[in-house]
């Protein structure tokens, strides 16, 4: 019992540290805010969820693991609502979301 | 193995992002770099096993503090002129003697961990690790060493925090409505419009946590890391969330500025009024063991007193201070010219009053 939950949780960190990594990657490679405000968000939430299973498989039931479970919930509800507020406030600055438009050099197979 | 890693990725990010907030042109964008640092700072700690001032610095570094830079960028305007390059090279010129000189003096400080250093081999300190258990029973080593051993040092901090609210207010002032300005009524979020009701709802129901934690961290200073200034900034930043949620007015009429104002003397009066309690109970200034019969827990009651203290003043200044940045917001964008060349694009299809308040 005491392997698999460690296999478990092993898994859980590893996933959600090459998640954060491909957030990373996300942010840096996409063209327009709003993209990457969604690699951002959903990504990095979905990373600390899977980190903070991850660790709470590992803490058990009991006071840390009441705490991890707080900080996933307090963490879901921020990261989203932040990345909410962050795309409003350009959305009033003015800023458009790319359309689809091909972009010179590359835009011959992408016609979607 | 994976701790050398661990400690040069984090070394070399702070590097990265030093070189990197230097050089932007945009101070926005330095404000921000410099929060992230701050975090990093804060990881840098928890590796090297300090978690109460990890949690200060990532409470202060990376998030008041960050938003007290960008709200005075927000006042003064955030593009950063050329500069001529014989005054960088004077800049650079003292940075790097500096530099060096800090350097150089790394090269006789001992490895971290070496059984011989002399914070190992103190008598001072040895006596603080063996016996304040004893003495103080306290499970949590820092906070008797901040509150009690050291409580002149705190004492101290807690003045300069106190200071610093004081030189707000004397510096900049609350808000005062210009003569000749049209009232603008930022109301912040108004209650019937749909335009913000994610945020406002999150936003309302987060608040009470964030007190909540703000008063268990105060709690908890005693079995874990925690106490008076990591407390006075989350509460503080709840108050922030509030305030930004519901407009400056509102925020005014439900805490009052000049609450706060006696609220920083507080503080400040409860830390000393306990060591002076302590002197006209025959002992030494900010000796507690005076205030109760058994000396452990005359030690705790005046542990408890002096970080309660902290935590008032450092919520009432940091509130203050956020007040008095707002207050001169809303009068420049009274005027929008100078919001204009002060920002970024001009919200043209946006009313400027509620634009403050949606970020």
């Amino acid at each position: 019992m005491s392997l698999f939950l460690d296999i478990v949780s092993w898994v859980l960190l590893v996933a959600g540290g090459l998640v954060s990594v491909v957030a990373g990657v996300g942010m840096l490679r996409f063209p327009d805010l709003f993209t990457r405000m969604h690699a951002a968000s959903m990504l990095d939430t979905l990373g600390a969820m899977c980190v903070l299973g991850g660790l709470a498989l590992q803490a058990g039931f009991g006071v840390v693991g009441f705490k991890l479970v707080l900080v996933f919930l307090f963490l879901t509800f921020t990261t989203s609502t932040a990345a909410h507020a962050l795309a409003k406030s350009a959305t009033a600055a003015g800023l458009e979301p790319l359309t689809a438009e091909p972009r010179r050099g590359d835009g011959a197979e992408d016609e979607a | 193995m994976t701790a050398i890693l661990v400690d040069f990725g984090l070394l070399l990010s702070l590097v990265a992002i030093a070189i990197a907030a230097c050089r932007t042109r945009d101070l926005f964008g330095a404000a921000m770099l410099f929060g992230i640092f701050s975090l990093l700072s804060a990881a840098l700690f928890v590796v090297l096993d300090a978690a109460d001032v990890a949690m200060t610095e990532a409470a202060v570094g990376a998030g008041v503090s960050t938003i007290l830079m960008l709200s005075t960028l927000a006042v003064t305007g955030h593009k950063v002129r050329e500069r001529p390059l014989q005054r960088d090279m004077v800049a650079l010129g003292v940075t790097v003697v500096l530099g060096g000189a800090l350097v150089y003096a790394t090269v006789d400080m001992p490895r971290i961990g070496d059984p011989g250093a002399p914070v190992q081999t103190d008598a001072v300190a040895q006596h603080y690790v063996e016996v304040s258990y004893e003495e103080i029973g306290i499970e949590n080593l820092v906070t008797p060493l901040l509150a009690s051993y050291r409580g002149y040092d705190t004492l101290g901090e807690t003045a300069v925090v106190f200071t610093a609210g004081i030189g707000v207010l004397a510096l900049i002032g609350r808000r005062r409505r210009r003569d000749g300005a049209p009232e603008v009524q930022a109301e912040g979020v108004d209650i019937t419009a749909d335009r913000h009701r994610i945020l406002r709802v999150v936003g309302r129901q987060l608040i009470a946590p964030i007190l909540l934690y703000a008063v268990y961290v105060q709690a908890h200073g005693d079995y874990g890391p925690g106490g008076g200034f990591q407390a006075g900034v989350i509460f503080a930043s709840g108050l922030m969330l509030y305030m930004l949620l519901v407009g400056i007015d509102e925020a005014e009429r439900v805490i009052s500025p000049k609450v706060l104002e006696k609220l920083i003397a507080l503080g400040l009066l409860l830390y000393g009024g306990t060591g002076v309690l302590n002197m006209l109970q025959g002992g030494n200034f900010l000796d507690y063991r005076t205030l109760a019969h058994d000396p452990k827990h005359a030690l705790h009651y005046g542990i408890l007193a002096v970080e309660i203290g902290v935590g008032i003043t450092v919520t009432a200044v940091i509130t203050t201070i956020i007040y008095a940045f707002a207050g001169h917001l809303r009068v420049r964008i009274a005027a929008p010219s100078i919001a204009e060349a002060a920002g970024g694009s001009t919200p043209a299809p946006v009313d400027p009053s509620k634009d403050l308040e949606e970020a």
